[in-house]
Parts: structure tokens; sequence; C-alpha cells
């Protein structure tokens, strides 16, 4: 055992981001006094590594709280307990959850997000040289004309001609814009990325160049990111590693290769065979899952997936399973992992 | 038919006896040559121009297309439903439809709708009984300060000359068909109570509660989970094989479409590309926008972390659409001087295939016709 951990430690790269039991809760009130009366476990015990220069996908449907994971790592939101390890580049180990505002400040430019609207996320009173110059501007670099010149190096680096600096972002494309967003990410040289569903927003014909120009800024930057995205079918495609979250837990966690070819957990399985494959000739019934989503306020006792899981028993219905790894680096939650036979991809 | 054609000729227009021949067998909707512009203080936009297409009984219609090209808008005019700002500028959208939509096997006309008034009685009847939509946001398509069950009964009395207790029946009995469990409880819920699914079906229920003929799709499952997609999908395809209605399925995921559709017309801004049955649109595209799409898709079953082929550029702004084929400035085989210049006559692939491009209809410069 000993051996194995020794070996896949010098293979790997180093740990960037280390997210240990990372819990947040909203509490519900009710009434006059606004008392908490329950609370919504929007991630409940998440556990997961980022090691440097891989991608990391966030996958599952909406409310299982894959958004409020990226906003966690970045402190755009609180956590309400649990740590998140960050290696800074002085080689320093941060717990970030821990940290104030002030202490905050300096890390920041090594952490940067995407955002998921174009249209949104992109302020339509500045122009292209303030959004993107804004990050350089409060980290320090103060001239102009030194903005000036990163700005236009930003612009081309994610394919736009400079000259569009002093736009407004009404003036450009659902993809140009995100390609703004994305030089904003990248103006400080980040070491981790988070992008909140970067391409779901975007045309079809247009999310191809972002995917890749991702993948190509990737390569050239060294950056790691963590994917966060509900397509299963662009999680594949841009993803080494990928954990499958449902209900604020993770119930699946393994490399690409791994998780689609041999899915361990029905929810995994499930999630991947109701894709619509863009085939007519494979015009099988879609296979549907019953049921919906529980609630994260009122979660189900035991596994939180066993009311719509076909292979649910006793022991599914009484304990909660816990993330167990089965296979080396596939890890699972589920109880029956060992015997259920699930068809891939 | 000819007594009774020429006592309302007026108000409305037949088309000629021959597509009455061979009724079976007649399409039930024939839109042709569809326009619809917009009017607005910065200029025209012609969000569809020279759109056509038929759909037969009993068989779906898909039509793709990215934001912008004009599937949206083509729904609105085909129901007369468009924003103050937009006119059918030309174009006839023909309908075959039962003189009395309670009476199944009843006589049948053919009507111009883009001949009827919006606001009309004629149309009205017609609207939710003989062709009935499912929206793209359920939230939207349900008023808050009604129950479902009362909107949907609402929508029965307003079509059918039943009483309220009958009308509650026929809703409750439509919330059993798409597969809402507790039908009689949560016919009395608000929308707001219902989660996205539940309220998906319902939109479906209330949609099918006159039995139209043909049902309009659009995006029905762009606001919703993935699980709950291929719940709703099944759903449709079910009702769809039990009752025989056409579907005009109109959305952007390719996937969709070739889950659900018999015939697949491709747009790109305001005109269509390609049209034909599924299979042939899938496994031999002849339009360079359409194989670009379909190559650009990043698919479950592919490799991953690949480069994708992409199309260059972006969709052009609305108001400054490029001359020629609209396509030609991301087209990666774009002729100068032809593709730039004129639009692409539609050229025949096969019987059940068509394409409005230059490299099939070379040196055929003549301007855009059915066909």
């Amino acid at each position: 055992m000993e051996e194995v951990k020794a070996n896949s430690v010098v293979q790997s790269p180093p740990l960037l981001l280390e997210v240990s039991k990372l819990k947040k809760y909203f509490p519900v009130y009710k009434g006059l006094m606004r008392k908490v009366i329950n609370y919504v476990r929007a991630v409940d015990d998440v556990s997961f590594n980022v090691r440097h220069g891989e991608t990391l996908g966030l996958v599952g449907e909406s409310g299982c709280g894959k958004t409020t994971v990226s906003r966690c790592i970045l402190r755009a939101l609180p956590a309400t307990d649990g740590e998140i390890l960050f290696h800074a580049d002085n080689g320093s180990t941060i717990d970030l959850i821990k940290l104030n505002r002030r202490q905050l400040q300096p890390l920041r430019p090594q952490m940067q997000m995407i955002f998921q609207d174009p249209y949104g996320s992109l302020n339509p009173r500045m122009t292209i040289f303030d959004i993107v110059g804004e990050p350089l501007y409060v980290h320090g670099m103060r001239k102009r004309a030194e903005r000036e010149d990163k700005v236009a190096d930003l612009l081309k680096l994610v394919g736009m001609r400079p000259e569009y600096m002093q736009r407004y972002p009404h003036a450009f494309s659902g993809g140009q814009r995100q390609r703004i967003g994305i030089a904003r990410a990248l103006a400080l040289h980040p070491r981790l990325v988070v992008a909140d569903e970067p391409v779901s927003a975007l045309d079809v014909s247009v999310q191809a160049q972002v995917l890749n120009l991702l993948l190509e800024l990737q390569e050239k930057l060294k950056l790691t990111y963590v994917f966060v995205a509900h397509d299963l079918s662009v999680v594949k495609h841009i993803c080494d590693r990928v954990c499958v979250m449902y209900v604020g837990k993770i119930v699946e966690m393994a490399s690409t290769a791994d998780l689609f070819n041999y899915p361990l957990h029905p929810y995994t399985a499930a999630l991947m065979k109701s894709v619509p494959i863009p085939d007519p000739l494979c015009r099988n019934e879609i296979q549907e899952l019953p049921g919906e989503v529980a609630s994260p306020v009122n979660p189900p006792k035991g596994c939180y997936f066993h009311p719509r899981c076909k292979f649910a028993v006793d022991v599914c219905r009484n304990s909660p399973p816990f993330l167990r790894e089965i296979v080396p680096n596939h890890f699972v939650s589920c109880h029956l992992a060992e015997e259920l036979q699930l068809e891939g991809i | 038919m000819d007594v009774k054609a020429k006592n309302v000729l007026e108000q409305r227009v037949y088309a000629n006896a021959d597509i009455f021949e061979g009724r079976m067998n007649a399409p039930l909707l024939k839109v042709e040559d569809l326009r619809a512009y917009f009017f607005m203080d910065e200029g025209i936009v012609r969000a569809v121009d020279g759109v056509s297409f038929d759909v037969q009984p009993g068989k779906v219609v898909g039509i793709v297309g990215e934001s912008g090209c004009g599937k949206s808008v083509t729904m609105k005019a085909i129901l007369r439903i468009l924003e103050p700002s937009a006119r059918i500028v030309s174009g006839k959208v023909f309908l075959r439809t039962r003189i009395n939509s309670q009476n199944q096997q009843g006589d049948e006309e053919l009507l111009d709708l883009t001949k009827l008034k919006p606001n009309s009685k004629r149309l009205r009847q017609i609207r939710g009984a003989e062709i009935a939509l499912i929206p793209q946001e359920p939230m939207a398509a349900f008023s808050p300060v009604h129950t479902v069950g009362n909107q949907i009964i609402e929508t029965i009395r307003l079509h059918q000359d039943v009483s309220k207790d009958k009308a509650r029946q026929i809703a409750v009995e439509a919330f059993r068909a798409v597969g809402i469990s507790m039908p009689e409880q949560r016919i009395d819920a608000y929308s707001w109570e219902l989660s996205g699914g539940l309220r998906q079906r319902a939109i479906i229920a209330m949609a099918l509660s006159c039995n139209p003929r043909l049902l309009i799709a659009d995006e029905p499952t762009t606001a919703i989970d993935v699980t709950t997609q291929a719940q709703i999908l099944n759903l449709l395809r079910n009702l769809q094989k039990e009752r025989q209605t056409s579907i005009i399925f109109i959305t952007h995921d390719l996937g969709v479409i070739a889950q659900m559709a018999d015939e697949v017309v491709v747009m790109y801004l305001g005109m269509v590309m390609e049209k034909g049955e599924v299979n042939a649109i899938f496994k031999n595209p002849q339009h360079p926008y359409t194989q670009a799409l379909l190559k650009s898709i990043p698919s479950i079953q592919s490799a991953s972390r690949i480069k994708l082929p992409t199309i260059k550029g972006s969709i052009a702004h609305p108001f400054n659409r490029p001359k020629g084929c609209p396509f030609h400035p991301r087209c990666n085989r774009f002729m100068r001087g032809i593709c730039d210049i004129d639009i692409p006559n539609f050229v025949n692939i096969s019987e059940t295939h068509v394409v409005g491009c230059f490299l099939h209809s070379k040196k055929t410069l003549l301007p855009t016709a059915d066909k």
C-alpha cells in the first residue's frame, strides 16, 4: 500500500488544490424573527484534489452544488466548514477558508474565474481595455501605457484584434465576449482558473472555438482548470478527471476515460444514458431516470439517490454510503459498487 | 365544397383543389416562401427570409439552427403571434384544418393563415385547438396567480362546449396522460409549486388537452436538466406515436433533433440551408454549414481532448447580413464572385433531400425560388 502511494506521487505532478470536507449550508429562515428552521445543504462534505496542469470537471444537474463548490474555492462564498488548501507559487500551503479579505488579496492573482454568462459578466459601461485592464490596475500596474501593451497581448492571446480595445461589450458577439472574459481571467497569470459553465451560453458553432481556445491556453500557459459544467459531452471533451455530484455530494470521481467507459455509480451511468446522441441511427429508447432530484433541504435517508435507483436495496435506504476507492484512483459512493455491472459509453 | 368556398372566399383563401386531392397524403401544414421582417428604427431585420417546408400528418419536423437563425420567428409567424414591430411580408402558410374542431372526422378546409387577421375568431379557434404550442420557458408560460388546473380548464372551455366539471375531468386525464402522479391534487397547484420537470409536463398536458393535430415545441427541453430532458423527450415521443400528432420541434441541440425528428430543416440567418429526411441530413449532409455544424459538436462518444473542427468567425449581426448566401463569410468552400453575389437556388439531392448551395447549383444564378 505504502509503495503504491509513493509511486503515484513520483509520477503525477504536484498538488495545487486540496479541498477536504467542504461544507456550505445556506440557512432557511422563517417568521418575523427570522428564526433558522433548516439548512439547504448545498455542499455537504466534499473532498477532492486538483493537480498542477490538469482539468478537473465538476458535473451534475442543477442544484447539485457544483457552482457552490467553485465559488467556495475562490472565496466568492464563505464556506461553512472544511479546508481548502492552496499551494501558492512561493511554495507555501495556505488554507483559503481561514484567510480574511486582506490576507486573501495577494493570492487573488493566482486564482481567477471565467463566468457562465458572457452578457452579464462584462460591465456594459466599461471599454474592453478597462475590463481586461482592471485586474492589472488593482494589482499594481498603474501606468496606462504599460496596461495597454499588456491588454493588447492578452487580446491577441485569446484570438482577438487589439484594435478592439476601445470598444464596448455590446459591439461583440457571445463568443467574442467569452474570449474577453477569458482574457480578463488570464491577465494576472493565474495558476488556477475556475470556469463555471464557460460554454453553455454559446452557440454550437462558437462553443467549439472556445473549447479549443481553453485547451490551447492550458498547454501554452500551463494552466490548471476546475471546469464546472452540466453538459457531459463538453466535460468528456475537456477534462482529465471528473467528479460527478448529486445533491451536494460527490458520488463518483475518476479519470475521464474510466468514468465514461466503466461507470461505477448508477447515477453516473443513468446520466450518460440520458444524453441524446446526435445520430439518428442510434435511436433506441432514451433510458430515463424516474423521479426528480432530491431536495437539499430535506434529503432522503440513506443514499440520497436511492429513490431513483433501480438497484436500491435495504442498506441503501438506511445508511448513507461514503466515497471509497474501489479501483485505484476511481472513487465511488455506492454500497453496491462492487456488484453492479454498469454500462459505459 | 364550392358553395361553401364562395360564401367565405372574401375572408378565407383556399388553395387549388389539387392540394385537396389525395387528401390523406397532403401535408397538414405547408409553409411557402415565408418572409417575416422586423421594422425597427435602426433598420430592417429580415428574420425569416424565404422559408418553405411541409409538415406531413403524424411526422416530426425538426427545425435546427443557432441563435438568430429565425427558427422561433418562423413559429411565431405561423401562429401569427409576431411582435408588433414584425410583419409577414410575403409567403403563405396553408393549414389543413377541421371546420368543426370537435368533430375529429369532420370536413376539412385549407386555410392560408397569413390571410387571417391575427386577432380574428377563426385564428383564435385554430390556436390551441388545431395548433398548440409548447413554449420554451415553462415558468413564464403559466400565470403565477391562477392554479395550473384553472388555466388548462380555461383552454378546454374556450375550444370545447363542455361544463366546468367535464373540463376538469379532461384536464385531470391530460395530467395523467403526461405522467403526472396524483393528478387530482396537482391540478390545483400553482405553477411555482411544481418542479421544472412537472411544469413542463403540465404545459404539455395543456397543449394536448384539445387534441391538436399540430404541436409546435419551441426548445421544450432547453431550460431543464438532462435526466428530466430524457423523460420529456420519451413522453413526447410516446404521445406522438399514440396520437399521431404532427410536431414541429424547434431546437439548437443536434442530439435532440437526431433522436426526435423524421425530417430536419437546417436554418441559418433566416434562410433554409438544407432540409431533408433525418438520416440524410446526419449521414449525408450536403451543405457546408450542416457539415461543419455536425463536426463541431463534442459528442459523448467522441475522443477526449482533441481539437474540434470549428466554424470560423461568428454569426453575423442581423442588421448587416452578408450579401448573397448568408453563410459565405464563414464557409470553407466559399467561391468568390458566386456565393457573395446571389442567393443559391434549392437543388434536389434526392426526392426528400434539398440543399441551397452553389456547390450543387453552379452557374444557375437565379433569385430564390422554392424547391
